[in-house]
């Protein structure tokens, strides 16, 4: 707790600067609209499965609100990172802590798979996502609102098998969001979707982010997605973050500008050299 | 207007409220040929009588009272027996699906007795409760129980682990878990079970009528066999058929009701 009290004012410093424009203001949460996210330390965290190591100690801090990406070869623990923040794994050493006590659902997953019940419509697929504030009287009405704020309120009496792939996923998106989590992580949430469907989800999840002003971690392997849609972009390499990229660049980005593709290009580049050493996989 | 618009449409034949009576056409069609072959003679009426004289035998036994007792006895032993087999099979299915300690203490033993034929058990189950209301209600349960645990446990066992996690994450008790998630997932197998079984029940509890009883429709087709009326045994066999036929359909029910989630259940 001590830890996080003092990193704060840190963070509020690198909120406020006075020289965006007026468009990219409303893009960024000004210091004196404090986020609703929870901040998250990592110290010294290990995780092992059998002999082998896959997170070799892991030293982070994320602020509150802050929309983290985490970049990786396929088998570079990214994913065990974010299971292990989302509690899914128990650490084999370390630990993380969050910055103020979380609730069940303070924490929120989205996975590459939708995993809606596919014997529930589409609304009651969404109050799962309430937790143990399910049975609350305005269950329903909560649920329908953040239908609604994934696009979708037209299909809430539908069943999930009539939907398309990137329905599916914003009815996820909607179940992760109607506790109004205050960390919200992504592993590979777009990975199955088309590059149409892609894009628009990216929009989407912007958006929410923006507006809901939780901690977003989003693991993925594709850097464009990253530059695109995170402050920060952590590189990780063999169990361990091997760079941490801040992504200076006012929102709203547009895809393809000579700014992202620059820092998109430097990533690339820092991933690849990276791997030259352990080839062996590519 | 393009030319596509223009071109006279293709219409599939248009059947005036055909097709529920689709699926009778082949055993009516197959009642007629009989009727045909046996009228000119070509089947000697000793062999197979006619459908009218079936029934005609069947009338009799109606009015007599005794096709409706036979049948409603039967009905109740294949009602009680499934019940009593289903709710064993489906409390171990589920006990083993969902606990590893239960799955290692009892499946073994299961799997043994599931090799053993259920009707082999006759000559002992009638020493043991002679051709009392027991042994038959003992012989279906027995018959029905395999089906309806090896499902259940089937069902259990393969709901997908990432919707089981996801309702983890998302704090569902083991109670909600069990109702929102494992059950419903589980239940397309479980039905196939249920089919299975209802199958299963006619057969065991014929078998058994035949060998050991005093009533029942089992009884009746044997009793007629002693008395050469070959007209009530041809009865008999086919009120089986519409008895295991009118099962199915009621599983059948059952299912587009539970399962309308279900892509297979979908209207298109």
């Amino acid at each position: 707790m001590q830890e996080v009290l003092r990193f704060r004012p840190l963070e509020a410093e690198a909120v406020a600067r006075e020289d965006f424009a007026e468009e990219a203001r409303q893009f960024r949460r000004s210091p004196d609209m404090p986020s609703r996210g929870l901040s998250l330390t990592i110290r010294g965290l290990r995780k092992s499965f059998g002999d082998n190591e896959v997170l070799r100690g892991i030293d982070l801090h994320i602020p509150a609100g802050q929309s983290v990406a985490i970049v990786g070869r396929s088998g570079c623990g990214k994913s065990t990172l974010l299971r292990l923040i989302a509690g899914l794994e128990k650490p084999t050493a370390g630990s993380i802590g969050f910055g103020e006590q979380a609730r069940a659902e303070d924490i929120r997953v989205m996975f590459q798979e939708p995993r809606l019940l596919p014997w529930a419509r589409v609304l009651s697929n969404v109050e799962v996502g309430l937790g143990r504030e399910r049975s609350s009287a305005d269950a329903q009405a909560r649920a329908e609102k953040a239908l609604v704020e994934v696009g979708l309120g037209d299909k809430r009496g539908q069943w999930p098998s009539v939907l398309s792939g990137g329905q599916k996923q914003r009815v996820a998106l909607a179940r992760a969001l109607v506790s109004q989590p205050r960390v919200l992580a992504f592993d590979e949430p777009l990975g199955a979707l088309d590059a149409l469907t892609r894009i628009s989800m990216q929009r989407l999840l912007e958006r929410v982010w923006r507006d809901q002003g939780f901690t977003a971690i989003l693991v993925t392997h594709d850097v464009s997605e990253a530059v695109a849609l995170a402050d920060r972009v952590l590189v990780i390499e063999n169990g361990r973050i091997a760079h941490d990229f801040n992504v200076d660049i006012a929102r709203p980005r547009e895809r393809g500008s000579a700014e992202l593709a620059a820092l998109e290009g430097a990533i690339l580049k820092n991933l690849l050299e990276g791997t030259e050493d352990t080839s062996d996989d590519l | 207007m393009s030319l596509i618009d223009s071109l006279p449409r293709v219409r599939a034949p248009k059947l005036p409220r055909a097709d529920g009576l689709i699926p009778w056409i082949v055993p009516l069609a197959i009642i007629v040929i009989w009727q045909l072959a046996c009228v000119t003679g070509f089947v000697p009426a000793r062999v197979l009588p006619a459908p009218t004289d079936v029934a005609l035998a069947g009338w009799k036994l109606l009015l007599s009272g005794e096709l409706i007792r036979n049948i409603w006895v039967s009905f109740w032993r294949a009602s009680i027996g499934f019940l009593i087999g289903g709710a064993i099979g489906f409390a171990f299915g589920l006990a083993n699906g969902l606990s590893q300690l239960s799955a290692k203490l009892t499946d073994t033993t299961l799997q043994m007795v599931r090799n053993i034929p259920h009707l082999a058990l006759i000559p002992l189950v009638i020493l043991w409760f002679g051709i009392d209301e027991s042994a038959k209600l003992f012989l279906v349960a027995l018959g029905v129980f395999f089906p309806i645990y090896l499902n259940t446990l089937h069902g259990i066992r393969t709901v997908d682990p990432q919707l089981i996690e996801m309702g983890r994450i998302y704090g569902m008790t083991d109670g909600e878990l069990f109702r929102r998630v494992i059950f419903p997932g589980a239940l397309p197998s479980i039905f196939v079970g249920l089919r299975f079984a209802l199958g299963i029940m006619w057969l065991t509890l014929i078998v058994a009528e035949t060998i050991a009883a005093s009533s029942g429709l089992g009884y009746m087709a044997m009793q007629a066999r002693e008395f050469m009326l070959i007209d009530v045994v041809v009865l008999s066999i086919l009120i089986y058929a519409l008895l295991g036929k009118l099962a199915d359909s009621a599983s059948r029910a059952l299912e587009r009701l539970t399962l309308s989630w279900h892509p297979a259940f979908q209207k298109h």
